[in-house]
């Protein structure tokens, strides 16, 4: 391949493509409720996903306060217990996590940053969220049914799922589970399909796909991970809706519950662990990519240095995607497959790591001899970056399948998962939105506020999760609302889960201090201008902030370069926008 | 998981073949300037609902690849009895051949701009595609008279479940086929509606392609077949 630097020219042909004819709202109802602009639905997603997350966030303060004090909260029940957590469980992943990354951040990114007017199906992007908010309704619902929300785990294992002793199982719990979940899939579908086709059909001109900021290849290629994987939740939702609802044996094999035997026969709970992982693990890709994604471009802006090895992690992030559909059976070491199976398992899951690793590698040589600059973002980067190696070691611990197997189902798993995929993750989230409030609304958030909040986040999970990695090592189960009075258990447990269940309260409270944030700011925030944070992605280029209905001027901007030009030599400015026709390149004039 | 891991494989191949011609090797950060010299890179002119649909399609697919996955999972027990299939699903397959064909004709006249015959290709792909539909609810009628009922094993509730998948994409696609009949009534020849009578020949074909399929699996030809494969591997 040779490097051709294409020539410059004077003249920019006009566009071939005809822009896409925008829909215009007519009432205040289709401007700010049924809404068709990616803008608005992206704050819709947002919304809806962070209070819902909320009231995952309320679920676990509740688990760690039965397990930290549980005498004095014995009226949470076991039941209670395990319905707390698979909600919570299933909130966190799914409901918050998938729908904030791609249908929030999605939604409100991809069309700013590829330079596009809108989505190209703004009518099914629409439909996306509301079929998503029925989900998500669906799922509340099954608080207030008879029996309770399911109780099942997040993971639905048939066939306990749908028998009495498991809460929700015989009532509605399970039910309205499965539903919500189809609905989420069919919602999400539709909003998937808008944001590849954007990706691929609305790039403006010059944006080519290496001219892309990581945060597009990361939701891009997480968007068709989840494409390829809901389908297998999906099916395996609607094959345990039969067995529920009409009684067939997908699942179930026969089964005596309580000295009845159910009507099953002949049904393989195995089935379900397969479907399930083949969307489970990529569904940990699916909320890290977006992640990796923007943390690159944060890293980047705010250290004023270009990405250090940017093909490099595309290429990474286009692996990982592809390496992560071959890799689900490491969730299955202990459901007794055949041992060859494990042993190529085991081998993808390390293989998966190299790429992973790369990553980490060309962030933290992006900010070698970067003018760092500790903004909130930066400050959440470094946080995730941190959190994720930490994760990172030790699940190649749990890749093993020697390590794996006594480890399986410990407090370990529940730390290790919750390093790597619920703080990381989340610790993103929050330097995102730190990063772009001030485009969404204009005014910059406030800054104590931030700090308090980062702070107490950032040593709080700490304080929360490193010491449940030791309770794990004890040999302390997961999933046991109590531990009671078990020989082996040392009492520096008992201690340690109080301190746990403190630490989790104090980060919940910092939690509230950035909700308030987000509405103080509103009105009060320091006005943000354009790009307050001098960056070169097209988004900080939009004719007024908040970005108008139709995002850009009168015309599409035209790219001209990569979104990494910081600090280029010669260059009067420490950024070059990407759509400023400058000849000036990383390595001199092109 | 064969049959996803399969399907998965050439979703890489096509994945791969796009990448290839989208200069991954380039390095932006030396390039500055139009890009008018690579074209190729561009994004493409063609309608964003064909390509939206073609996606669309792969994550149908995708679904069917599994829930295939998992029928030839279980297939592999001992104690798999399939029922016996109603002869009626080859009728059925005829028409729903039908139904595809009526709508490539649609098509065809759609570009020679011949709106008579546009109209009755529509016409008679959409009531094609209903007696498919007539026909698969008689095909599920004949098997509960025999006495398979979906609960009575899990190669019957395989059934009845991956028909009635089938069936419901099938009737997804007939709103569409709806809409666009009324069009081609109402109107003239537009673009629009020679674009829409190409979607829907697209997803038609794509509908009988995964019927074929279904049906191979569950006549247990795919199964033989799985087998002839697996003696001669070993
Ligand atoms: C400060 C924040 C959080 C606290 C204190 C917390 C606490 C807990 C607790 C106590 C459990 C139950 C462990 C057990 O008994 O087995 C749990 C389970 C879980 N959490 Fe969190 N969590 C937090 C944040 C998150 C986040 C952000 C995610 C997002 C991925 C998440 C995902 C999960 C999952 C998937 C489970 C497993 C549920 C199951 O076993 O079925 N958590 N969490
Ligand atoms: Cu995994």
């Amino acid at each position: 391949m040779t490097d051709v630097t294409p020539q410059e020219a004077e003249f920019i042909p006009p566009a071939e493509v005809a822009e896409v004819e925008l829909y215009h709202p007519h009432s205040w109802w289709t401007r700010y409720v049924f809404s068709q602009d990616a803008k608005v639905i992206a704050i819709q997603y947002a919304g809806t996903a962070m209070s819902i997350g909320f009231v995952a966030l309320v679920l676990s303060w509740l688990m760690r306060l039965k397990l930290g004090f549980p005498d004095t909260f014995s009226f949470i029940t076991p039941d209670a217990y395990y319905q707390f957590m698979t909600m919570h469980g299933m909130i966190m992943v799914i409901y918050l996590l998938t729908a904030l990354f791609l249908g929030g951040f999605g939604n409100y990114l991809i069309p700013l940053m590829v330079g596009a007017r809108d989505m190209v199906f703004p009518y099914v992007n629409m439909l996306s969220y509301w079929i998503y908010l029925l989900a998500v309704l669906v799922l509340v619902a099954s608080f207030f049914a008879p029996g309770g929300p399911t109780g099942a785990g997040w993971t639905l294992y048939p066939p306990q799922a749908i028998t009495s002793g498991t809460p929700g199982g015989v009532s509605w719990g399970i039910i309205l589970m499965l539903v919500s979940l189809i609905l989420f899939i069919i919602g999400f579908t539709m909003g998937g399909l808008n944001y590849v086709v954007t990706v691929l059909q609305g790039r403006t001109r010059g944006m080519t796909l290496m001219r892309l900021p990581l945060t597009v290849w990361g939701i891009f290629t997480a968007t068709v991970m989840a494409l390829l994987a809901f389908p297998a939740l999906f099916v395996a939702c609607v094959m345990m809706l039969f067995d529920r609802v009409v009684g067939s044996s997908f699942f179930m094999p026969a089964v005596v519950d309580m000295g009845t035997p159910l009507p099953h026969n002949g049904g393989s709970p195995l089935l379900w662990q397969h479907l399930f992982w083949f969307f489970g693990h990529p569904e940990v890709y699916i909320v890290a990519l977006p992640a990796f994604g923007i943390v690159s471009d944060l890293i980047a802006t705010h250290a004023r240095k270009n990405i250090f090895g940017y093909r490099m992690m595309v290429w990474a992030i286009i692996i990982i995607g592809a390496l992560s559909f071959v890799v689900w059976a490491h969730h299955m070491y202990v459901s007794g497959m055949y041992p060859y199976f494990g042993f190529f398992f085991a081998t993808t899951t390390l293989i998966i790591a190299v790429p992973t690793a790369i990553k980490v590698y060309n962030w933290v040589l992006t900010l070698w001899k970067g003018d760092i600059h500790l903004t909130l973002p930066m400050l959440f980067a470094l946080a995730f970056i941190i959190t994720f190696i930490n994760g990172g070691l030790s699940g190649l611990f749990l890749g093993n399948v020697v390590v794996d197997v006594p480890l399986s189902d410990t407090m370990f798993v529940v730390a290790h998962f919750h390093m790597v995929m619920g703080v990381a993750p989340v610790l993103v989230v929050f330097g995102a939105i730190y990063h772009w409030y001030p485009k969404i609304t204009g005014r910059m958030l406030n800054e104590t506020m931030g700090r308090i909040h980062f702070w107490v986040t950032f040593l709080g999970t700490y304080m929360i999760f490193f010491p449940m990695h030791y309770i794990g090592l004890v040999g302390i189960p997961r999933r046991y609302p109590e531990l009671g009075d078990t020989a082996f258990i040392p009492p520096s447990v008992h201690t340690l889960n109080e301190f746990i269940t403190i630490a989790a309260l104090v980060v919940g409270a910092a939690q509230l201090v950035f909700l308030f944030n987000l509405f103080w700011s509103l009105r009060y925030g320091k006005e943000a201008g354009d790009n307050p944070w001098r960056a070169t992605t097209l988004e900080w280029q939009t004719a007024g902030t908040p970005p108008p209905h139709g995002n850009f001027g009168k015309e599409l901007p035209v790219v001209y370069r990569w979104a990494y030009d910081y600090s280029v030599p010669g260059a009067p400015e420490d950024f070059i926008p990407q759509n400023d026709p400058s000849p000036l390149t990383q390595g001199g004039p092109a | 998981m064969t049959a996803i891991l399969i399907f998965l494989a050439a979703i890489l191949a096509i994945v791969g073949w796009w990448l290839s011609r989208q200069r991954l090797m380039s390095k932006p950060w030396l390039e500055a300037g139009p890009v008018t010299a690579f074209p190729e890179t561009e994004a493409p002119d063609t309608h964003p609902a064909k390509i939206g649909l073609g996606v669309f399609i792969a994550v149908v697919s995708a679904l069917f690849a599994l829930l295939i996955s998992a029928y030839l999972m279980r297939m592999a027990y001992v104690d798999w009895q399939a029922p016996p299939m109603p002869r009626l699903l080859w009728l059925n397959t005829g028409t729903l051949l039908l139904a595809s064909l009526a709508m490539h004709c649609a098509v065809v006249a759609a570009h020679k701009g011949q709106l008579d015959n546009l109209r009755l290709a529509l016409l008679t792909a959409g009531l094609t595609s209903i007696a498919f539909l007539a026909g698969q609810l008689l095909a599920w009628q004949d098997l509960a008279s025999q006495g398979y009922f979906v609960t009575e094993n899990p190669a019957v509730t395989f059934f009845y479940l991956l028909t009635a998948m089938h069936g419901l994409h099938v009737i997804g696609g007939l709103v569409v086929l709806g809409r666009t009949n009324i069009r081609a009534w109402q109107s003239d020849r537009t673009a629009g509606l020679v674009l829409s009578a190409e979607l829907c020949a697209v997803y038609w074909h794509a509908l009988l392609i995964i019927w074929l399929i279904l049906f191979a699996v569950l006549m247990g030809w795919a199964g033989n077949f799985i087998d002839i494969c697996h003696r001669l591997l070993s």
